[in-house]
């Protein structure tokens, strides 16, 4: 099966509005630990909207533009299917369910917050929730099959931002340089 | 009362939009330093329990800003707040969608591209391992994340089946004295 899957995968043309609605509403309520692995999930593995490749490209330029990087895919994914009436839809559909849920949570905070196994939920789901993020990452980079050159600024990345915890914004203006020149120097090879 | 808080809580938030990149996570310290420091719209203890929650719900990170609006002035705080986070960075995504679109048949916007997707992938890695350290406070919480993310990597399920297991383990390990609670 997962030898099936690493085979050329078949995207679709058309993506209703309704359907990235329903798609974007779905990424929004799973959505613990942010929206960016319950998109990858929805969106190549569920839905076939885009490859790996494609979503990956998609999430590069939303990193790179102020605003949470996956909102940001999810304008560009809405647009490349159906225009405005599509980016609106996407931002209706991942905002609407967790908007709801974030301010049932806060009504009920103060009543639970007390209660030793509701603080051991917590607990336990942010820990999914962080395996979940690297576990997504890991997924993309096995199915992208990135080249040294692009490994090796994913691990420039990795102990920057995650391990050395250096401000965000000069290591994206350091990296992105280099990732251009990565691709530039593979294409001529 | 609180109506007087909506034009400044648009400010605020609109400002933050466009500084945001990296999302909500990124720019939690300018968030705090905002609303806490110069505003001082609530003190440090409510901002922390604000953060709590926004984590516990599913949904973009920036919902955090919205859960501050509605405590700051209600349903209409929370309306504006959540407005003024997205208008800004979402036009300037929708701008750039279109102008990497209008271009995609140059050479310089498919190296673009193809430039990112390794920088993409390194920052959602980054951000798993920002995650783990701020989560994960002993033996247990480490082997449900590790378990978690092998999950993904592995299977194609749904992976909110692990996320429930971890929660599960979690709570269940508490009587006997196996989860350590911050």
């Amino acid at each position: 099966m997962e030898l099936q899957e690493s085979g050329r995968e078949e995207t679709r043309r058309h993506v209703s509005k309704l359907e990235l609605f329903l798609g974007f509403l779905k990424i929004g309520l799973l959505g613990f630990g942010g929206i960016a692995p319950w998109a990858r999930h929805v969106i190549i593995e569920e839905r076939r909207w885009l490859t790996d490749k494609e979503f990956a490209a998609i999430l590069g330029v939303g990193q790179i533009l102020p605003g949470p990087n996956t909102m940001n895919a999810s304008i560009m994914i809405g647009d490349r299917f159906q225009g405005v009436g599509g980016v609106l839809a996407c931002l209706l559909g991942q905002m609407a369910m967790p908007l709801v849920i974030v301010t049932s949570l806060a009504v009920v905070y103060e009543r639970f917050a007390s209660v030793p196994e509701v603080r051991a939920a917590l607990v336990g789901a942010a820990a999914g929730a962080s395996g979940l993020v690297l576990g997504t990452a890991l997924k993309m980079a096995r199915k992208i099959k990135p080249s040294l050159l692009a490994l090796a600024i994913a691990v420039m990345a990795v102990v920057a931002i995650g391990l050395l915890q250096w401000p965000l914004v000069p290591v994206v203006c350091v990296l992105v340089p280099l990732g251009i020149a990565a691709a530039a120097l593979e294409r001529r090879a | 009362m609180t109506t007087g808080l909506l034009i400044p809580i648009a400010r605020v938030f609109a400002t933050l939009s466009l500084v945001s990149i990296g999302g909500a996570n990124a720019v939690l310290p300018e968030i705090r330093r905002q609303i806490v420091d110069v505003q001082g719209w609530m003190n440090d203890a409510t901002f922390a329990n604000l953060f709590a929650i926004s984590n516990a719900a599913p949904g973009p990170n920036i919902i955090l800003v919205s859960l501050i609006g509605w405590q700051l002035a209600g349903l209409a705080g929370l309306l504006v707040a959540t407005l003024a986070i997205m208008i800004p960075s979402c036009s300037l995504a929708f701008l750039a969608g279109r102008a990497v679109n209008r271009w995609s048949g140059q050479r310089w916007v498919g190296l673009l591209k193809e430039g990112l997707v390794p920088v993409a992938l390194g920052l959602i890695l980054a951000s798993g391992v920002a995650m783990m350290r701020a989560a994960d406070h002993d033996a247990l919480t480490i082997a449900i994340s590790i378990a978690t993310a092998l999950f993904v990597l592995f299977s194609r399920r749904n992976p909110l089946w692990a996320v429930a297991t971890g929660t599960c383990v979690s709570i269940a390990a508490l009587h006997p004295g196996l989860l350590h609670l911050p």
